[in-house]
């Protein structure tokens, strides 16, 4: 299976959700923002759909939610902050809508403390993750998770900012079949 | 000459090859005023290529922080050679004891390093050794010498003479990460790698018999716990469940292995039999409980929970059939963050990470009153792991964002750092006596 790394390309995005959504209201370019939606969305608008404008405008919010593919975590805590919560809904909407597309949760840690708890904590923060999903209707047989714990970390440096951005469960999208 | 040499003893070592490498580079980073001035003179030898023999027992017993090598400039135009005119002048070095030896070739590649330790104050030869060895093996010898010598003088069992194995992480030039588990003498030299992948290595843990290394593998992109053997590079594929298959520990007996699977959906802590795989399970919670370490008699494992809120120690007991025992109990109450606890193989300490005002050490434990204090005072230590005399630790630190191998003792003297190996270097496991 190939992964694609989707929080860094919201191009791959545009084209997922543009095979996915074949007849829907918007088409997109992975490059829009919940404002830009607007005037893109207007061009691929249905006849089926009444309120043309407000429909695509909800789609490019869920679009701009579901390019964010990485949910941080504040220091040993597996708890999901408030501001990740719509994040991760729009998330388990796409996936309710697309129960062929798969997801692998992958748990991270900064670098303190040791290495065998972090591996266990970032399984936690992945499952915490995976628990959001599961409750917004995602099938578990959508979600595969893995924990790499300190060993893989996206910053760096080592400072406070870097270890911010370590602390972290990336949403990885299988290939669509 | 009072006395001729006392006891001879012939090595016929018969060791994994290995390449000399240059430059280490031990850095002391915390000097000690107890330790006792010794003068380890170079070995008599017409042998120019010889290595240093003198060099290397000088280096062991420094890095030990129990001596202070005299420096060689004030060896020079001494007398090599116990007399006792040549003895009235090694007290003049200030000096309660001295080394001196000889390296001969014999032909094919072989030779006779011979050593005598002398008593200084007393004027007489405490012991004296002869070994045949081949050259790739001279600086075996050397701390061979170096045990002798630390059990004569302290009367604890030396253990310069035994290995490390870590885990090393390199940038390809490909951009690619590459990680290697090596092994190396416990200076440093004579690394040899035993395992090279892209994906994550962890977790280094040597078998009782020294021959054999458990550790966790990454490969096909999730981890699975492996036991390698060390002279033939066999490995066996031990654990691949479901989840977390993490941190395998050794029982002192070798028929366990402790380990952390994720099986029943969050860590847990496990109890394996080696020869039938048959798994105990010794943690029930849904909290994180990992990271476990055998007591030496093999009655008690201890391990970290975050049951509590925070990570902190725990034991519990463990019966003969590899079954929990009892409830656990927590140990760990000073500081806010405790974790990979690992027993002197003495019995009598737990060291492990100790976190406090965002700073994580390496503390000690004397499980006796349950006293505790810090032997390195480190900002991101980790993994530490004892000698097998339980006198020395070694763990891991960082140096300018580089992981790098750090030693001291364990009342935390004498702290020092490895530095031979390259790349970011981390999880150091220091070996049992060699067999």
């Amino acid at each position: 299976m190939k992964l694609l790394k989707l929080g860094m390309l919201a191009i791959m995005l545009g084209t997922l959700l543009g095979a996915c959504n074949g007849g829907k209201t918007t088409k997109t370019d992975g490059d829009s923002t919940a404002t830009g939606g607007q005037s893109q969305g207007a061009e691929g608008q249905g006849a089926d759909l009444g309120s043309g404008i407000d429909a695509s405008q909800l789609d490019a919010e869920q679009q701009d939610l579901l390019s964010k593919r990485v949910i941080y975590f504040e220091f040993d805590s597996s708890l999901i902050k408030d501001e990740f919560v719509e994040v991760l809904k729009a998330h388990a909407q796409y996936l309710s809508e697309h129960p062929g597309t798969k997801v692998i949760l992958e748990g991270h840690t900064d670098k303190r403390g040791s290495r065998e708890y972090n591996i266990a904590l970032g399984e936690r923060r992945a499952q915490a993750v995976e628990k959001l999903l599961l409750l917004q209707g995602v099938s578990s047989s959508q979600i595969q998770i893995i924990s790499f714990g300190e060993e893989r970390p996206t910053a760096l440096s080592d400072d406070e900012e870097a270890y911010s951005l370590n602390r972290r469960v990336e949403i990885l999208y299988s290939e669509h079949r | 000459m009072k006395k001729l040499i006392l006891s001879i003893a012939v090595l016929c070592i018969t060791q994994l090859s290995f390449s000399v490498q240059a430059g280490l580079n031990i850095t002391i980073t915390e000097g000690v005023d107890s330790a006792v001035p010794i003068a380890v003179f170079p070995f008599d030898t017409s042998d120019t290529k010889v290595l240093d023999i003198a060099q290397v027992v000088a280096s062991d017993l420094q890095r030990s922080a129990h001596f202070k090598p005299v420096g060689r400039d004030k060896l020079a135009g001494m007398p090599s050679q116990h007399s006792s005119s040549a003895n009235n002048q090694w007290r003049t070095l200030g000096v309660e004891s001295v080394i001196v030896g000889s390296i001969k070739s014999q032909g094919n590649g072989s030779y006779k390093v011979e050593f005598r330790l002398f008593d200084v104050i007393k004027n007489e030869q405490i012991t004296g050794y002869s070994f045949n060895a081949r050259s790739k093996d001279m600086r075996k010898v050397g701390h061979r010498i170096s045990d002798i010598v630390f059990q004569q003088l302290t009367g604890v069992k030396g253990a310069f003479d035994t290995k490390i194995a870590y885990v090393m992480a390199k940038d390809k030039r490909n951009g690619q990460k590459q990680y290697v588990l090596a092994i190396a003498d416990s200076d440093g030299y004579n690394e040899q790698i035993i395992l090279k992948s892209p994906w994550p290595l962890m977790s280094p843990a040597w078998s009782p018999d020294a021959k054999q290394l458990a550790y966790v593998s990454f490969e096909k992109g999730r981890p699975r716990i492996f036991i390698q053997d060390l002279a033939s590079g066999k490995r066996q594929l031990i654990s691949e469940e479901k989840g977390l298959n993490g941190a395998p520990a050794w029982s002192h007996d070798g028929r366990f292995l402790a380990l952390t699977l994720s099986r029943d959906n969050n860590a847990e802590v496990y109890v394996m039999e080696v020869a039938t795989r048959k798994l105990n399970r010794i943690t029930q919670n849904s909290a994180i409980d990992t990271e476990a370490s055998w007591a030496p008699d093999g009655n008690v494992i201890c391990f970290t929970s975050d049951r509590g809120g925070r990570p902190q120690l725990y034991e519990v007991k463990i019966d003969e059939q590899g079954k929990r025992d009892s409830r656990p109990k927590r140990i760990s109450f000073e500081g806010d963050y405790n974790s990979r606890p690992t027993y002197s193989p003495d019995g009598r300490y737990i060291a492990m990470v100790h976190g406090e005002r965002g700073r994580y050490q390496i503390a000690v434990m004397d499980r006796n009153n349950g006293q505790l204090w810090i032997v390195a005072d480190t900002r991101l230590g980790e993994s530490p792991s004892f000698a097998p005399n339980s006198a020395m630790l070694i763990y891991a630190s960082e140096v300018r964002n580089q992981g790098v191998l750090e030693a001291v003792t364990v009342e935390g003297r004498g702290r020092q750092r490895l530095g031979l190996q390259t790349g970011d270097v981390r999880e150091p496991a220091w070996s049992p006596y060699l067999p």
